[in-house]
């Protein structure tokens, strides 16, 4: 993709875009697995990964959905889970939007309220975006560009919507001691975004912003009639601008969706809205919705992170099963730190005898078994632009290479080995269970390691996260585990190497890396304008990670997710990571 | 065959398997009652005198007890009769009175509906008849206010009071043999005279045979025309009343006259005590079952405890299960024993 | 006796009273103690990017910039008064008893529990006819039968129903009778349909749960029954009853096992009144959206007020239960006189 330089935008608004932005280098192969409007397609595993399982015009039936937890909130303004904002685009329409298309198509915005594009200023600081025509609520009233702006504006207000992001409050230019319409009530903040007609959404950047259309992508941008909007209480009744409006809705409960019949296709080119209706529970036992999914009872595990180990070991051993799964590969790395603040991790060489002593089956198998994750033998995981195969210390099926091992820890003066401490986080079973074949293996070498579980809570805050608390308490090592919301390898790679993250006072994510090159490199990142360039320096970070051996990198997490019975149009893109929710259809 | 009486028991033995052994409660124990007499089965406690009339009730059937022998009642056999048809002559044709009225009766259930209860399993007739009724008997029963009364729970009543209760309950379906199982051993002396004033003017009344089951013969001293004295499980001396308190021959019931409670005396006073415990009825004492702790069993020849004494009648149906010779046990109680007993 | 009761309501409300000061105490005393700040404790309730500015209004938001003792004040006064609640938009009153809002789904806690309620309501009441019917019913045959095989075979199976843990029985039963299994009769996990709707569906909806239940408690009512009625069927008024003639099945159901039953009453009552509290492992293997299950969602996210509420909910069904018991067992046992 074409993209414009981001100059002197702050760091974390083009990690952000950039995240948002990322669109190259995509883990899915779409093809097509069979014809529109021939009968079921039969059950294969990966189906949907590789491919549009079961794809289908045909519209109607129920999708019945269940949720182990809850929404965070329904309102537009107000969410941030990424399943969230799979599912929010069958009753909301922000001006773009990521189309329900496989593979790397479903990661790039489309114009969705909005005609086309943002139409930048020459400077990317003024973004205009023009609606289409015939536009309409639930209640058939017209949306207009006013309540888009609505929409943006009191989203703004971060006391009554906690939980949604906050990019636009950061890069739009709104008044001073402006705080959303709520509490400013009839404030103008046309400075941030303007309303020249009812067709037209301008706003203005404090700062350069190349990608802006992925912001826009998000809900925030969703419209709000100001009339109908009732603060925390919206959520209870979102006012629909999508193929499907609430029928009924029972915050903690559940809720249904029907269609919404003010919806006029012929404005939207990218919702097929193929079923009738949405049944969704929340706050739902998760091995039961696993049970249920497997039974054909529910269609939809809607958070879209995998199943239950009680599930997992049903399905493992049943091919009927296990075709109807797919494992795709998360972004998410669990690894271990290589602290060396803590002798005699000091020393180059005794770091890299880790990398050749760690067994990394025992990392697979602590996660569950190749489904749960595959060993990873650098930072970047596949599906993340710029990701390249490293295997600096290779070693046959990730076991472990003894002999090299050896051989680096006489060079560090420890040929015999040494004592060590790995911390944990206790309530974690998965992490228990990696420190204790951390332990076995390296014990081969004689390393000899001491179990050190911390509580979770404070984890980072207080223990592993605190710099002077891992040099008093020894904690050679600590596991670990670092996961984007977006396919970018800035928001990846940055928080859990650029040394300036560290945090003398505790809550760092990252541990032990402390390169001065790395960090370079970051700053190189954000002035870099072309994407290729760009994808090879965090390559050339993640590598430069190796050579120091300061991370031992463990398992790239895979998910398991259950095909319910009779979907249509089940597909995995890279825009969501599960399965996108838009496209779906149900026989 | 002399011509049957209303109550006829014949050779009864009942015997409970345990884990330890036989328990021999009864062991072949013969009586007869007639209409309107009084029969006083007196013993200490284990000598098998409840057991046995709770076998005439027929209340050990269904259970382990192994029930053998006669028991005629008014020309019917009820060892052999069926277990309901007992149940239907239980209440009705004969009715029991028991020893603690306040254990005896349910503390959840008025006085009135107990005795409602009782009446209307034999009678088809509405609850407020059977009130009626109940009320009716409260006051025979010498009960002040009955009509107030019949609705207090057992707990609400004096001992006394609660027997008279527990005798209006037993008679409420007009019984012709009533079993009073130590009926005032609960109360405290005055009581205890006037419960048994009202006995014997009940039976009276309704002309029913009547067994009254004591460890204390005085109590039996006045209601009763026949004695039968019970040492494990079997009878040791029967007679009449005048037989027993003025001829008694078995060292036993000297032992029961010398312990008799009398208003003149202190309780803890007793002028013939009988040494040791009542047998095991596991491992009864061979021969003479009383042996053990008969202070003459030397004057039997040895005979003492290898062979079990009969039981042979003395005079005018005077019965004794002992060894020695009936001049001699006279002779004892003429010399030895009477005037110690008489001595104040 | 109206003394009597009056006495135990105000002794009821100290007790709530306790109950709440405890609670509230633990949740917010004692994180206060080891160190949390307003911040800290709000930033829990603020999204995954928060920054310490929406950390700082949150906790504005929240009151927990206020002295304790103003914020269990405030919580005390919502409960008596009622309280304003500030939705963005405008002002929401909300009436007495107010138990505050849920620091998460910002939705009205007290609504929710009534919500809920019906659900647990109707799965412990169900269960509670199951089990009594079937733990007396058992207990009270092997109490008659001692020593006999079925006797034996129902203790056996009593002590395996009191020591199997529900999400056990409850996993094995939804795996065996639902999920589509060839056997299956039973409706699948997360099933409710109000009673009113269709008692059919109901009852269809909640045969599972409440077997599951009734399973446990049964096991535990038939031991105590059986000890009960052995005791009492040995009492000298159980001999004079049948000295009256009365048939035996009376003798045993109005005699024996009224006497019996007192006790279970006791604590019939206690397990009742917990119950209603929130059946927390049978709706949470069950997904039934009940008060356990709320509770158990309100725990695991940390959502105070709904924690509150819930707490408070249990406390009062507890003390109610256990009045309603001490009231009954006046009227079962004539000789327990109330003072």
């Amino acid at each position: 993709m074409r993209r414009k330089p981001a100059l002197g935008v702050s760091a974390v608004t083009v990690a952000l875009a950039m995240g948002l932005a990322a669109c190259g280098g995509t883990s899915t192969t779409p093809q097509s697995s069979g014809e529109p409007g021939q009968p079921a397609a039969a059950d294969k595993a990966d189906a949907a990964l590789t491919g549009v399982f079961n794809p289908s015009t045909k519209k109607g039936g129920t999708i019945k959905m269940a949720n182990s937890g809850d929404w965070d909130s329904l309102d537009p303004a107000d969410t941030y889970y990424g399943y969230s904002w799979n599912f929010i685009r069958l009753y909301g329409r922000a001006l773009t939007m990521f189309p329900g298309k496989p593979g790397a198509e479903g990661a790039k915005p489309v114009p969705d309220l909005a005609k086309e594009l943002g139409k930048p200023s020459a400077d990317f600081k003024t973004w205009t975006y023009t609606l289409r025509d015939g536009l309409k609520y639930e209640d058939g009233t017209p949306i207009t560009s006013k309540d888009v702006a609505y929409g943006v504006a009191r989203s703004f207000d971060r006391e009554t919507f906690p939980n949604g992001p906050t990019y636009l409050n950061d890069l739009l230019d709104w008044p001073k001691d402006y705080k959303g319409p709520y509490k400013s009530k009839g404030a103008d903040f046309s400075s941030a975004v303007e309303t020249p007609d009812d067709k037209t959404v301008v706003f203005h950047l404090k700062q350069p912003f190349s990608g802006f259309d992925y912001l826009t992508q998000m809900s925030v941008t969703m419209p709000v009639p100001q009339a109908k909007d009732t603060g925390t209480k919206y959520q209870e009744h979102v006012i629909s601008s999508g193929p499907y409006k609430f029928e009924k809705n029972e915050i903690g409960k559940g809720f249904t969706l029907v269609r919404n019949n003010q919806w006029d296709p012929a404005t939207d080119p990218n919702r097929p809205a193929l079923p009738e209706r949405y049944e969704v529970s929340t706050n739902v036992n998760a091995d039961d919705i696993d049970n249920r999914v497997i039974s054909g009872d529910l269609h939809v595990a809607i958070e879209g992170t995998g199943v239950q180990p009680a599930a997992l070991s049903k399905i493992l051993p049943d091919p009927a099963l296990k075709a109807r799964t797919d494992n795709p590969t998360i972004q998410r790395l669990w690894y271990t730190s290589i602290n060396p603040t803590v002798k005699p991790f000091d020393n180059k060489d005794c770091r890299i005898a880790i990398q050749y002593a760690a067994d990394k089956t025992g990392y697979v198998a602590a996660y569950g078994g190749t489904t749960g994750g595959e060993i990873a033998t650098h930072l970047l995981p596949p599906g993340i632009p710029g990701s390249q195969k490293i295997d600096l210390y290779p070693s046959p099926e990730g076991k472990g290479d003894l002999a090299k091992a050896k051989e680096h820890l006489a060079k560090c003066g420890h040929p015999n080995g040494f004592e060590t401490n790995i911390s944990y986080r206790a309530e974690r079973d998965k992490e228990k269970k990696t420190a204790e074949g951390l332990k076995e293996s390296l014990a081969r070498v004689g390393i000899n390691v001491t179990l050190k579980p911390y509580p979770l809570k404070d984890y980072f805050s207080l223990y592993a996260g605190k710099p002077s608390f891992v040099v008093k308490e020894n904690l050679g090592l600590a596991i670990n585990g670092w996961g984007s919301d977006w396919p970018d390898g800035y928001g990846f790679l940055q928080q859990m190497t650029d040394s300036r993250v560290i945090r003398e006072g505790g809550g760092s994510s990252n541990l032990s890396v402390r390169i001065p090159e790395v960090d370079k490199m970051f700053d190189q990142v954000l002035q870099e304008a072309d994407t290729a360039k760009r994808e090879a320096i965090y390559a050339a970070i993640d590598k430069r990670v190796m050579e120091e051996s300061v991370i031992l990198p463990g398992i790239v997490a895979k998910s398991l997710l259950v095909r319910g019975k009779g979907l249509t149009n089940v597909l995995i893109n890279d825009g969501q990571q599960m399965y996108d929710y838009v496209a779906m259809g149900i026989q | 065959m002399s011509p049957q009486s209303f109550l006829d028991v014949k050779d009864l033995k009942i015997h409970f398997p345990t884990d330890d052994g036989l328990v021999k409660s009864v062991d072949g124990l013969t009586f007869r009652l007639e209409r309107g007499k009084t029969l006083g089965i007196v013993g200490e406690s284990g000598s098998g005198k409840s057991v046995t009339s709770l076998g005439i009730l027929g209340l050990h059937k269904g259970g382990s007890a192994r029930i053998s022998g006669e028991i005629w009642l008014d020309g019917e056999e009820l060892v052999s009769a069926s277990q309901e048809h007992v149940r239907g002559l239980r209440g009705k044709k004969m009715a029991m009175i028991f020893q603690d009225p306040l254990s005896a009766m349910h503390p959840y259930y008025t006085v009135g509906d107990q005795i409602i209860e009782a009446y209307r399993i034999h009678h088809d007739v509405s609850k407020a008849v059977a009130r009626k009724h109940a009320v009716d008997m409260l006051g025979r029963v010498g009960i002040p206010e009955p009509s107030r009364r019949v609705d207090s729970y057992p707990h609400e009543f004096s001992g006394g009071m609660r027997q008279r209760a527990m005798i209006a309950m037993a008679l409420s379906c007009d019984p012709e043999l009533l079993i009073a199982d130590e009926p005032t051993t609960a109360l405290d002396v005055t009581v205890q005279a006037q419960i048994l004033d009202l006995m014997r003017d009940l039976q009276r009344e309704f002309d029913s045979a009547l067994i009254i089951i004591t460890h204390d013969l005085g109590v039996v001293a006045e209601l009763s025309d026949d004695i039968l004295v019970m040492y494990g499980g079997k009878c040791i001396e029967y007679g009449s009343a005048d037989d027993i308190f003025y001829r008694p021959e078995h060292p036993y019931t000297w032992g029961l006259l010398g312990s008799m409670p009398r208003l003149d005396r202190e309780p803890t006073e007793r002028l013939l005590p009988i040494k040791g415990s009542p047998p095991s009825l596991i491992n009864v004492p061979p021969g003479c079952a009383f042996h053990p702790r008969c202070p003459y069993a030397e004057r039997t020849g040895g005979k003492a405890d290898t062979e079990v004494p009969a039981l042979t009648e003395t005079e005018g149906g005077h019965l004794v299960r002992c060894h020695m010779s009936p001049a001699e046990r006279r002779a004892l109680w003429e010399n030895e024993i009477k005037p110690v007993l008489e001595t104040q | 006796m109206f003394t009597y009761i009056i006495r135990r309501l105000i002794g009821a409300v100290l007790m709530l009273a306790i109950v709440s000061m405890a609670t509230f105490a633990i949740f917010f005393l004692v994180p206060r103690l080891a160190g949390a700040t307003p911040e800290s404790m709000a930033s829990r309730y603020v999204g995954r990017t928060a920054t310490e500015e929406t950390a700082k209004l949150a906790a504005e938001r929240l009151g927990f910039n206020d002295p304790l003792i103003v914020q269990y004040g405030r919580y005390v006064k919502g409960i008596v008064a009622g309280a304003d609640y500030d939705y963005g938009a405008g002002v929401e009153q909300c009436p007495a008893p107010c138990l505050g809002y849920s620091f998460i789904t910002r939705q009205p806690v007290f609504p929710d529990l009534m919500d809920r309620l019906p659900i647990t309501l109707s799965l412990a009441i169900g269960a509670a006819v199951i089990w009594v019917l079937l733990g007396v019913g058992i207990g009270v045959l092997s109490a008659l039968r001692r020593g006999t095989l079925f006797d034996r075979a129902a203790m056996v199976i009593a002590l395996a129903g009191v020591s199997l843990p529900i999400f056990f029985t409850a996993l094995l039963s939804l795996q065996f009778f639902s999920y589509g299994n060839p056997f299956a009769w039973a409706a699948q996990g997360g099933y409710y349909v109000t009673f009113n709707d269709s008692p059919v569906l109901w009852a269809y909806g909640l045969l599972l749960p409440w077997i599951t239940l009734a399973f446990l408690f049964a096991a535990g009512y038939a031991r105590l029954t059986r000890a009960g009625m052995l005791e009492t069927m040995n009492e000298d008024y159980i001999r004079t009853a049948r000295a009256k003639g009365l048939v035996e099945r009376k003798v045993i159901t109005k005699h024996g096992l009224r006497a019996a039953l007192t006790p279970i009453i006791t604590i019939f009552g206690l397990d009742f009144g917990l119950l209603i509290g929130g059946a927390v492992l049978t709706e949470s293997a069950y997904s039934l959206n009940g008060l356990g299950k709320y509770a158990i969602d309100a725990i695991t996210n940390q959502d105070l007020p709904k924690v509150m509420g819930v707490t408070l909910l249990a406390a009062l069904f507890v003390i109610l239960a256990n009045l309603i018991v001490d009231l009954l067992y006046a009227v079962v046992d004539p000789r327990v006189r109330l003072s």
